[in-house]
């Protein structure tokens, strides 16, 4: 009993110490993103790498997604006469909470885990020792760089996403259900608007970027100088990264109606 | 502490205490490694050889005492003053340590880009005749895993020596490498030693190259260290060190007796 009580207190006490080493984390890269040498070239060739490694799976996932919704969403519709609504809908689904919990998840398992993995490698080949020995900091020449890529590259995709995702609804609604092409996308319009919905969902995203960077870079700089680190730092990042979208997803959501 | 001032020593280490875990690797360790000169840091494995470069760089802080680099210490520095003594410093690492996506030329040039305003056609010159210096040509655009082990190990070096640094740690430099590139690599860290007059703190478990090129030896043993010149400690015949000695001849002796012509 008493055993698992100290394991309990050294767990929790590990958690308060890591949130703190994330927030330390986090200020030196604010620090050092606002300060010159701005590395936008590093910045552009970090959000090119991350971003395209991530648009072919987004574009696959948000194809299927938005088909299979609106298959779901026509059954039920069709039963009271309704389906002209499905574009509002799928709309609504997509735009505020399936669109960006969904990139987010995406992005954290391909371009987040490949980011820690990076890092972590670089850390057990000495690399970013050999920056320190050559007076570059690597927070500010490595993390920096990578942890603010994802803050552009989130948006991005999750524009992608509900796009393609949008496209995909439509095609299974219009060409293989039959649903009338007008008014599947007058109820879309109608259904949402700037303030209350793109906007949630763009901040939704913006908010998980920074989650994503900010995990993926923690886990990658603090890992363990060996192969073994190199993997816990990988899965670490997808399940920490994972977590942490969807309860900051219910937060969000929670607090926009207030 | 006198001997710091007259400049004899670039690098002191003073009673340093040094933990990790459970394990104690350094108690009370003082040495001194002396300006202008070659020291060769000699151990088994698992000594802390790399651990002790890893200190004087500031890497690794010590639990206890002083580590002292060109005048200053550095265990009372701020993670930004380190960041200024660093320039007196500059480090081998065993594996290369060059960042692999850059080439090898951006790898040399990086400190010149970090640190100078030189313009890219004086940065290309530099990164030319530093590349020349450690005979590595045509090699400019590959990516640094494209390269062998002696190969990165020469680039490294370049980038170690772009910055003209005053103090150069070099940690292992002759492990993984083959007779020829292992003469290639010492002649090399000799030549800047004796041209440049870089201080040159090397770790190594290699006592031929020891005897050739070490103006001092810096035995660790015991979580301690001996140091003297070679003869010196020779003569003084610590059984420790008279027990290493022994068994990396016998290692050479078994490897000599299967390639017998390795050596030439």
């Amino acid at each position: 009993m008493r055993a698992r009580l100290e394991t309990l207190g050294a767990r929790t006490l590990d958690g308060i110490g890591a949130l703190g080493a994330v927030a330390v984390l986090a200020l030196q890269i604010v620090r050092m993103g606002l300060k010159p040498p701005y590395r936008l070239r590093r910045w552009v060739d970090e959000v090119l790498d991350s971003g395209v490694r991530s648009v072919l799976i987004v574009c696959l996932s948000g194809a299927t997604v938005g088909a299979s919704l609106s298959l779901l969403g026509y059954g039920t519709l069709s039963r009271f006469g309704a389906e002209g609504f499905l574009g509002a809908l799928v709309g609504h689904a997509l735009v505020r909470e399936l669109g960006p919990v969904l990139t987010a998840l995406l992005v954290a398992g391909r371009a987040g885990s490949a980011m820690a993995a990076e890092i972590a490698s670089m850390v057990q080949t000495e690399q970013l020792d050999g920056l320190r020995m050559m007076s570059i900091d690597p927070v500010d020449y490595v993390i920096t760089p990578k942890a603010c890529s994802m803050i552009a590259v989130m948006p991005l995709l999750y524009g992608l996403f509900v796009v393609v995702a949008l496209l995909g609804a439509l095609y299974v609604g219009v060409d293989l259900l039959g649903v009338d092409r007008g008014q599947f996308l007058s109820s879309l319009e109608d259904a949402l608007n700037f303030r209350e919905h793109v906007a949630q969902g763009l901040v939704k995203a913006l908010a998980f970027g920074v989650l994503v960077g900010l995990i993926a870079t923690y886990r990658g700089y603090t890992s363990e100088p060996t192969s073994a680190g190199v993997s816990a730092a990988t899965t670490g990042t997808v399940v920490t990264a994972s977590v942490s979208i969807l309860v900051c997803n219910y937060v969000i959501t929670a607090l926009w109606g207030i | 502490m006198s001997n710091l001032d007259d400049g004899e020593f670039r690098v002191y280490l003073e009673d340093v205490d040094l933990q990790r875990g459970q394990r104690t690797i350094f108690q009370g360790l003082t040495c001194g490694f002396p300006r202008g000169g070659i020291s060769v840091v000699l151990g088994g494995s698992g000594v802390g050889k790399s651990t002790l470069l890893r200190l004087i760089g500031g890497l690794v802080r010590p639990n206890a005492g002083r580590v002292f680099v060109a005048g200053q210490d550095i265990t009372r520095q701020s993670e930004s003053e380190l960041f200024r003594t660093r320039e007196y410093l500059g480090m081998l690492f065993q594996g290369g340590a060059l960042l692999d996506s850059l080439t090898v030329f951006d790898n040399v040039a990086l400190p010149l880009r970090e640190h100078t305003h030189l313009s890219e056609a004086d940065i290309a010159g530099e990164v030319g005749r530093r590349l020349e210096a450690v005979g590595l040509s045509d090699v400019d655009d590959l990516l640094p895993g494209k390269l062998s082990g002696g190969m990165s190990r020469r680039a490294a070096l370049a980038r170690a020596i772009v910055t003209d640094p005053e103090i150069v740690l070099v940690d292992e430099p002759f492990s993984g490498l083959d007779p020829v590139n292992l003469r290639r690599i010492e002649n090399l860290l000799v030549d800047l030693n004796r041209r440049l007059g870089i201080t040159l703190v090397v770790t190594s478990h290699h006592i031929a190259s020891t005897a050739r090129m070490a103006d001092q030896v810096v035995f660790l043993v015991d979580a301690q260290a001996l140091s003297g010149s070679l003869p010196e400690l020779l003569e003084a015949g610590d059984p420790r060190l008279m027990k290493f000695m022994a068994a990396e001849r016998d290692a050479d002796t078994q490897v000599a007796a299967i390639a017998p012509e390795s050596d030439a």
